[in-house]
């Protein structure tokens, strides 16, 4: 349990970049121990795209449940999350001793662009998933676009809350059987 | 206790990623309980890309940490958390299959459009309040091209954006001093 602790803190450690940058680490993984199959991995993946939590979080979890039950579920999670734990707690004494010096604004201001960029791409991945837009040839689901176009207008207008939001949009996909 | 349960919420309703909080964060971390502004909360995705982790944890760890100290920072982390562990022990449970069901399915597809919508208009007033000048715009648009044409890991093309940044700043502070940034 130690080592399996230890090998899922590596990867909290290691992996820069968010979710997906885990996937390459949990290979290894796999291939090292053999506490889940590269089947299973795969399997995680495509759970993790439709159900909350991020991959990494997933997979220490299912894999911490499989050995250990509920324990091993809840041990695993939190050896991932501990290394940036340790590390946003001495970035912030930093950040709160320094946050208003120019020299972490002048750093912070180029990020800060090169970030929207990012989640400007991000956006544009997941809406071309969700109107499952093809580019060779060209294809995309109509009724996922006119859909989108109006629940952009009823949201702009109404500001309805992102929760109601996402289960209005869950049922409507149930109801038009998307 | 509220951090807990503010970051549970979130973890329970985001489908998609850490990115795919973004809009649930506007609304109750920003706009609701205002704990944090538009441009923090992109300094903290910004922390949250290049230091190890992932993002929607390390996010709510340092907006937990901001409201509460080391203990605030704990209990963010294991709202977001928490749900990831229900659901995936559940699924370890032998319900694996449940995403293979048409009804899964159709509302799964149902929820993405809900997430793009969302996720249009956040990155919308993301840009409106973030991006302050015809620089920083500059930035941006590089940015987005070496993402689109060029296989660059993220990490590189941010500290390109640092340096420009910082480039650009001094030589603004040299021409006009004092403005805010």
């Amino acid at each position: 349990m130690i080592i399996m602790l230890l090998e899922f803190f590596k990867i909290g450690l290691l992996a820069i970049g968010g979710g997906l940058a885990t996937i390459p680490f949990l290979k290894e993984l796999s291939l090292t121990y053999g506490w889940f199959s590269l089947e299973d991995l795969s399997i995680m993946i495509a759970v993790s795209e439709s159900t909350p939590g991020p991959i990494g979080i997933n997979m220490a979890t299912y894999v911490g449940f499989n050995s250990y039950g509920i324990f091993g579920a809840i041990l695993m999670p939190l050896a991932l999350v501990l290394p940036s734990f340790i590390i946003i707690s001495l970035i912030i004494k930093g950040l709160e001793k320094y946050g208003d010096s120019k020299l972490v604004k002048a750093i912070f201001y180029g990020l800060r662009a090169a970030v929207v960029a990012l989640i400007l791409v991000v956006v544009f991945d997941i809406t071309s998933m969700a109107l499952s837009i093809n580019m060779y040839p060209f294809s995309f689901n109509a009724l996922a676009l006119i859909l989108l176009i109006v629940g952009l207008i009823t949201q702009i207008k109404f500001k309805l809350h992102p929760i109601l939001l996402i289960c209005i949009s869950g049922l409507i996909g149930l109801l038009l059987k998307l | 206790m509220e951090l807990f349960i503010t970051w549970f919420k979130m973890g329970l309703f985001t489908f998609g990623g850490g990115y795919a909080m973004l809009p649930l964060i506007q609304e109750e971390i920003v706009n609701k309980k205002q704990w944090a502004t538009e441009k923090e909360i992109l300094n903290y995705y910004t922390i949250g890309q290049v230091i190890p982790g992932i993002i929607a944890v390390n996010t709510a760890t340092l907006v937990g940490y901001k409201k509460q100290g080391v203990f605030g920072a704990i209990y963010a982390t294991l709202g977001i958390v928490l749900p990831s562990i229900i659901v995936i022990s559940f699924m370890a449970m032998g319900l694996s299959h449940f995403i293979e069901y048409p009804v899964v399915k159709h509302i799964l597809n149902g929820i993405k459009i809900g997430v793009s919508i969302l996720l249009i208009i956040s990155i919308y007033t993301m840009f409106k309040k973030s991006i302050g000048d015809i620089y920083q715009l500059f930035i941006l648009l590089i940015s987005l091209l070496l993402l689109i044409f060029t296989k660059f890991n993220i990490v590189i093309i941010l500290l390109f954006a640092l340096v420009i940044g910082l480039i650009i700043n001094f030589t603004k502070i040299n021409s006009k001093s004092g403005e805010d940034i």
